[in-house]
């Protein structure tokens, strides 16, 4: 897509920073984690969940579980989408039942990924609670949804895409505003 | 990202990476039937019919079993209880279901090549369950998924098929999708049961099961369609299991880590022994498992996207 890079949200430093102070957040809030598991949505919430358990581990001593969720199966605009995503899976190796799961995806916008994996999640179980961790906050709610934990507010417009940049997917940990060619708007929260 | 038809109707017309593309997706689906709660909502509103012109149990099962856990609704038909006694054509029953709202219909029939004459009449996707000796596509895939996942790979193995292979789709479609991934398929049986040759491919046939098990990685065993022999094919029964019936003796000339498969129904004691198919080598009970994650993909791929 020919979009340009208008503004830089964050560096390798910031994103690290943030991860680090969601850690103690998830840790404060929950007065440990004991009940706790990680989960990460794909795609770009799975790293992010990772690393969130390997600073959980390194504070308080401890491997929370970690799980995968593909919400593909849960989407809202299958029949409207001119590609048809691919199905990766989901990988929840453990029982989910009166559990406090954390979810963790990368961009919170529409709330639409985040209402499909609540579905999904339901699917696996009942969790004593579900709570929300995001890297960026960038508006634009189409659904009732908020997240507890959040790396960094970002006010955008609907013509600029939030792009997340990690490490273990990208090359380079970086979080850029892309300005869209004008006669594009942003469907969803970007695509799975 | 999509297959190229509108219809799953043989695995001699689809490309590789067209089954790939079902054979990963059934990968990620296959989580899917172990759960406490076997149901996702992606297929809600779409609407799948079976038709099955010849007796079946577990392909239909596991269509159905497949669908629903889409959430698609089913409906199935059969021959005998269906207006086609009265007369009626394939093609206007097609027309009928189709008027009703049907997206989906799957049908094994008696005919080689009639769901492709389904599929040129139908703007809904057509599945073929089984036509003829023509074809089972998803026979052929749930068979390259089996192997997949115990070998990592399908390129390079030795597949040696093994029985009455005229009369068997399943051999038709395995052979076509196995060869199309880079295996290699050798064939082996009566001379009889044997087909002459198959179009467009080269297939090394054994009349000696001996010559075709060595060094095999999987050894795929056939049923013996009893129901269509009759033609005095062969001598006795006894026979036939003397001479081809896989048993630990023979399963010995494959490879020590070789697999043992067989698409069901078994005649034990015919053309597979008891000892084998309840053996650790055995992997007939998984296969079935996916065969529901295979249809899950496909019905999937060809529901769940833009109409």
């Amino acid at each position: 897509m020919a979009s340009q890079v208008k503004a830089t949200i964050m560096d390798p430093e910031g994103v690290r920073r943030a991860l680090f102070r969601i850690a103690h957040e998830i840790i404060e809030r929950n007065q440990g984690v004991a009940d706790l598991v990680l989960v990460g949505i794909r795609r770009r919430g799975v790293p992010l969940a990772g690393r969130l358990q390997a600073i959980i581990r390194e504070i308080e001593g401890r491997e929370v579980p970690l799980g995968i969720l593909d919400i593909t199966l849960y989407r809202d605009d299958l029949t409207s989408r001119l590609e048809q995503p691919l199905v990766r899976g989901t990988e929840i190796p453990f029982s989910i039942q009166r559990r406090t799961v954390v979810l963790v995806d990368d961009v919170l916008y529409t709330g639409r990924t985040v209402r499909a994996a609540l579905d999904a999640l339901m699917d696996l179980g009942r969790p004593q609670q579900i709570q929300l961790a995001v890297l960026i906050d960038r508006g634009h709610r189409e659904l009732p949804v908020r997240a507890d934990y959040v790396g960094k507010n970002v006010p955008t417009s609907r013509r600029e895409e939030v792009s997340v940049r990690l490490e273990e997917i990208d090359g380079e940990d970086m979080v850029v505003i892309e300005q869209l060619p004008h006669d594009v708007e942003v469907d969803a929260d970007g695509a799975a | 990202m999509g297959l190229r038809s509108k219809d799953i109707l043989a695995l001699q017309e689809m490309t590789w990476e067209d089954m790939q593309l079902i054979l990963d997706t059934a990968d990620s689906l296959r989580e899917i039937i172990s759960r406490p709660i076997k149901k996702v909502p992606t297929l809600r509103g779409k609407t799948i019919v079976t038709f099955f012109h010849e007796p079946s149990t577990r392909t239909r099962t596991s269509f159905e079993i497949a669908a629903k856990y889409m959430s698609a609704d089913t409906a199935s038909i059969t021959a005998s209880t269906s207006a086609l006694t009265k007369g009626e054509t394939l093609k206007d029953t097609a027309y009928s279901l189709e008027a009703m709202g049907v997206d989906c219909l799957i049908m094994r029939h008696g005919v080689s090549g009639s769901c492709h004459f389904l599929a040129r009449h139908v703007n809904g996707s057509v599945i073929n369950a089984g036509d003829g000796t023509h074809e089972h596509p998803t026979q052929g895939l749930l068979d390259m998924m089996t192997i997949r996942r115990h070998k990592g790979r399908l390129a390079g193995l030795k597949v040696a098929i093994v029985g009455d292979v005229l009369h068997s789709r399943v051999a038709r479609s395995n052979i076509w999708g196995l060869t199309q991934a880079g295996a290699e398929v050798v064939l082996a049986g009566p001379a009889t049961l044997l087909p002459e040759q198959m179009p467009g491919l080269t297939v090394p046939a054994y009349t000696s099961i001996e010559d075709a098990l060595r060094d095999a990685d999987v050894v795929y065993v056939l049923r013996l369609q009893r129901e269509r022999q009759a033609k005095g094919l062969l001598p006795s029964l006894a026979e036939y299991a003397r001479n081809y019936s896989i048993n630990r003796v023979r399963l010995a000339l494959a490879k020590p880590d070789a697999l043992l498969m067989h698409p069901g129904p078994m005649n034990r004691g015919v053309e597979i022994s008891s000892e084998v198919a309840d053996g650790e080598r055995s992997l007939i009970v998984e296969q079935v498992t996916n065969g529901v994650a295979v249809r899950m993909a496909i019905l999937y791929l060809l529901l769940g996207g833009a109409a």
